[in-house]
């Protein structure tokens, strides 16, 4: 598909929009449907889909595979890691009152670094497991 | 009304998966299966979930299924015999869980069990403790910030499950 040139331009069009659209979707969680996990799969796609128009080689390039790999881990750590600030500031595992002085904008805090950590995963394993497939079919040679 | 339709045209889907050979429109209409689920899941004013079965059913699960296809024929192969008692297995326990669900409540029944626990709770004090306009959100993050986190390092688990199988065999077939 690499000499379309409808499907590159289309490609190049499109994949800003869905980009910012995982960013709204991760940071308008709050308000409206989305969060996290949501997030991290439309930012995931939105790589899937320059990897299947521009080949996966030039998204490796974007993407680096190590990034990839130490996105899946450092997800769970920040997620985790939000559990022990809770602790080291004196309060439960993941709990979030004591983040802030004013217990809410806490529960606004940790719900804002939680939502990070599950996006991060998410999107590092989606892309991960799409990287495997997509190398041992050489999806970039079609 | 609306989500009537919807479920034949999920039906209508499935059947025609069962019935065809031909994979590539068997993943097509997988994709198509999940559009419908996510539709059902907007009209029964569920978005977060539709969203999501949006992204992972019809978008990834698609592109990943097409990856795989790749691997192999685009052809199902005939089955060597008639399966004659993995059917009848399939279908008492489809008739079980269907009776199962004639014991559930109505939809959206204000008096099921599940509305009455903790969920006056959340949707009473979410102002005063989280403030966060999306119930869905604040309950997900925080007051059930241990399932999520569970749910985290499960996907975490999988990625890195998929990481040692597939790297192994790639690696012993180059070397």
């Amino acid at each position: 598909m690499k000499n379309d040139l409808i499907l590159r331009v289309i490609a190049k069009l499109l994949i800003p929009f869905i980009l910012l659209f995982a960013l709204y979707v991760q940071f308008h969680g709050d308000f409206g449907p989305g969060g996290g996990f949501q997030a991290g799969v439309i930012l995931a796609a939105a790589v899937i889909f320059y990897a299947l128009i521009y080949g996966l080689a030039d998204a490796r390039k974007v993407v680096p595979e190590p990034l990839v790999e130490s996105m899946m881990a450092i997800g769970v750590l920040i997620y985790a890691g939000v559990g022990v600030a809770g602790l080291l500031l004196g309060g439960n595992y993941l709990d979030y009152f004591v983040l802030d002085p004013n217990p809410v904008h806490g529960q606004h805090r940790g719900i804002f670094w939680v939502e990070v950590g599950v996006a991060t995963t998410v999107s590092g394993v989606m892309l991960k497991i799409f990287y495997m497939f997509a190398d041992r079919g050489k999806v970039d040679e079609e | 009304m609306i989500i009537n339709v919807l479920m034949l045209m999920m039906a209508v889907s499935v059947m025609v998966i069962i019935r065809s050979r031909n994979l590539f429109g068997v993943i097509v209409l997988s994709g198509i299966y999940s559009f419908l689920m996510a539709t059902v899941l907007v009209a029964m004013d569920a978005v977060d979930v539709a969203m999501t079965e949006a992204a992972v059913g019809a978008g990834i699960s698609t592109v990943l299924l097409l990856g795989a296809l790749y691997l192999c024929k685009s052809e199902e192969a005939h089955a060597p015999s008639k399966p004659l008692l993995p059917l009848l297995i399939s279908l008492s326990v489809g008739g079980m869980l269907i009776y199962g669900t004639l014991g559930l409540p109505e939809f959206s029944d204000p008096k099921a069990p599940i509305h009455q626990h903790v969920v006056p709770r959340y949707l009473n004090e979410l102002k005063q403790e989280v403030d966060v306009p999306n119930v869905v959100t604040a309950v997900l993050a925080s007051y059930r910030g241990y399932d999520t986190l569970g749910e985290t390092t499960v996907v975490f688990t999988a990625g890195a499950g998929v990481v040692a199988l597939l790297r192994r065999r790639r690696k012993g077939r180059k070397l």
